[in-house]
């Protein structure tokens, strides 16, 4: 599967309340949450952000709490994928979980500019391309469990597949 | 070290009690495997989406409803109508399913605080909770961690679920606490050496005889705030303030888990304690720690003394050691609040809550509230905060210019009475 679209570039260690704060966090519905993606760190965020677009970030994407409302905001916003130097385990598991593809990538993404560079994604390889000057990194495949959770549509899928 | 070099090592506690529930002789760093969940647990914030993915299964009941656990505490008492319409969904699919541990208003506690308090926790169990600071319950010997709400969901429905084994690192201290050193600090210690991402998705063991003369509300803060350093898990293997605290809680049988003598870790980190001052994490990160002779003349608006990591007992004896007879700054509003119904209790029984109200503190019912900007106590554009809580991330308690620094209770009290930061010897 590809995906390709347009990257907005975070830094590192974006935590779940920059991502969605907990004053939205009495509903769960994924669009009303993307109304306020980001919005404590970059206000504009909702608004610049469209759909099929990629957000690019460092280390440590999505640390601090637990909140699913963190990947639903992100999905609900439209965005096709999140590639980052590395992922907080439990934001790594609700993204996989709810069917946000997300791909871990040690290359230094940062000097992309946001709302300018295009990137197109081989999700099957990991292969990133850069539209703009033909560079490509690779990214970490994913274990063929997880590979199983994501081909199944997330874990709801894949529990229901066991239960039978 | 290789897959092939594991099976001649020891196991960690945690490998042991990963292994134990997947019904394998042995597990590494790196498998992945499918376990029983001995206790699954939900908020008034996660369990609605856990609850929603739930119904999706087709699944008339959940699968065990006495390992299930429900509390409401992020929102309540009920901030708002959307709030009170979450708790609800709660509240109706507790009694729907017969989830006798469900504990609303009046009955709660802040979660991390109520479970280990009504037993629910004990050595070698595998806990997972929507919430983050689940790993609380390694400070009892438990394999504990924060997990999403689809994870819930599905716990609910088959009674497992999956984990990747993490490799371990452990954490010794030696030497002596000085006064008004607590596990906080040791805590927000280590997180400032290693930083917020130094333990992503490792377990990390606390050792060595500053652990082994803690006694149990400071464990229960170190192991709280493992995932400030990107933890998986946070624990300490039982020793007798782990059975003297489990004694009259936790009826059931349970076989407590050790790490072996030639259990292999990534990397092991020893530190001498005994100079160690109360650390202060500086906004906007929990790995921001100086110690508080760094602090110097910042003033501040609010203190909270409270949360899961720092509303129990312990924490408000010492808040209340040093709020005896003196107020509050006018400046400054001081929140205390008891993590559980019972801590509320205890606190009255002791005279502790008439301190803090005669020192011109409000004392709060049980409630996350402030902590995570929720409610009771929100900070307008500006306002600094001093906090025992465990987040102080960009706009974590109000609005985005606001500030939060962290800190153990004695230092929140001394503050909230000199109206900036300070060592509590500068008031006691």
């Amino acid at each position: 599967m590809n995906i390709e679209g347009i990257v907005w570039v975070l830094g590192d260690n974006i935590d779940t309340d920059a991502i969605i704060a907990a004053r939205y966090l009495s509903t769960v519905v994924p669009e009303e949450l993307a109304k306020h993606l980001m919005e404590d760190i970059w206000p504009e965020f909702p608004q610049l952000v469209k759909k099929g677009d990629l957000i690019v970030a460092g280390t440590n994407f999505g640390c601090g709490s637990s909140r699913e409302h963190a990947p639903l905001a992100i999905k609900g916003a439209g965005v096709s994928c999140v590639v980052a130097r590395s992922f907080a385990r439990i934001f790594y598991r609700n993204a996989i979980n709810i069917g946000l593809p997300i791909l871990e990538c040690d290359a230094d993404l940062k000097a992309l500019e946001s709302g300018k560079d295009r990137l197109k994604v081989d999700l099957k390889s990991g292969l990133i391309f850069n539209l703009q000057n033909s560079d490509s990194y690779q990214s970490a495949p994913f274990p063929p469990f997880m590979q199983e959770l994501i081909a199944r549509g997330g874990l709801v899928e894949y529990v229901k597949s066991r239960l039978g | 070290m290789n897959t092939e070099q594991f099976r001649y090592s020891g196991s960690t506690m945690v490998e042991k009690i990963l292994a134990a529930k997947a019904g394998q002789a042995k597990v590494a760093p790196g498998d992945l495997v499918s376990v029983i969940v001995d206790l699954a647990l939900g908020n008034d914030v996660t369990a609605p989406v856990a609850i929603r993915e739930f119904k999706r299964f087709g699944l008339d009941r959940v699968y065990d409803p006495d390992r299930i656990v429900l509390v409401p505490d992020h929102f309540t008492p009920n901030k708002d109508i959307a709030s009170a319409e979450q708790v609800k969904v709660v509240r109706l699919f507790a009694d729907q399913q017969g989830i006798k541990h469900f504990y609303d208003v009046g009955r709660m506690g802040i979660e991390h605080a109520l479970l280990p308090e009504k037993g629910l926790v004990w050595p070698g169990a595998v806990i997972i909770g929507a919430d983050s600071h689940t790993c609380t319950y390694g400070a009892l010997g438990a394999f504990a961690t924060g997990v999403g709400s689809t994870d819930l969901a599905a716990a609910m429905a088959i009674g497992e679920t999956w984990f990747k084994v993490p490799h371990t690192m452990r954490f010794e201290y030696k030497g002596t606490l000085a006064p008004w050193v607590s596990g906080k600090d040791l805590i927000l210690f280590t997180i400032g050496q290693i930083g917020v991402e130094g333990a992503r998705y490792r377990a990390m063991e606390f050792a060595g005889p500053v652990i082994d003369n803690l006694p149990m509300d400071g464990r229960l803060t170190m192991a709280n705030m493992a995932i400030e350093a990107g933890g998986k898990c946070g624990y300490i293997q039982p020793d007798q303030i782990t059975f003297d605290y489990l004694k009259g809680r936790v009826t059931r049988s349970y076989i407590s888990v050790y790490s072996d003598q030639n259990a292999f870790y990534e990397k092991v980190f020893s530190y001498d304690v005994s100079n160690l001052e109360p650390q202060i994490a500086f906004p906007p990160s929990p790995d921001n720690v100086f110690p508080v002779s760094e602090a110097k003349n910042i003033t501040l608006d609010q203190v909270v003394i409270g949360s899961c990591t720092n509303g129990r007992i312990d924490d408000l004896r010492v808040a209340a050691s040093i709020l005896k007879g003196k107020k509050v700054s006018p400046k400054i509003r001081l929140l205390v609040i008891p993590a559980t119904q019972h801590i509320y209790s205890t606190a009255l029984e002791e005279g502790l809550l008439k301190i803090f109200v005669d020192a011109e503190a409000a004392v709060s019912t049980p409630t996350c509230g402030p902590c995570l900007g929720g409610h009771m106590g929100i900070l307008a554009k500006g306002e600094k905060a001093l906090s025992t809580t465990n987040r102080n991330f960009v706009g974590r308690m109000g609005h985005p210019e606001s500030e939060v620094y962290l800190c153990n209770p004695a230092v929140a009290a001394a503050s909230a009475v000199a109206g900036r930061i300070v060592h509590p010897e500068e008031v006691s």
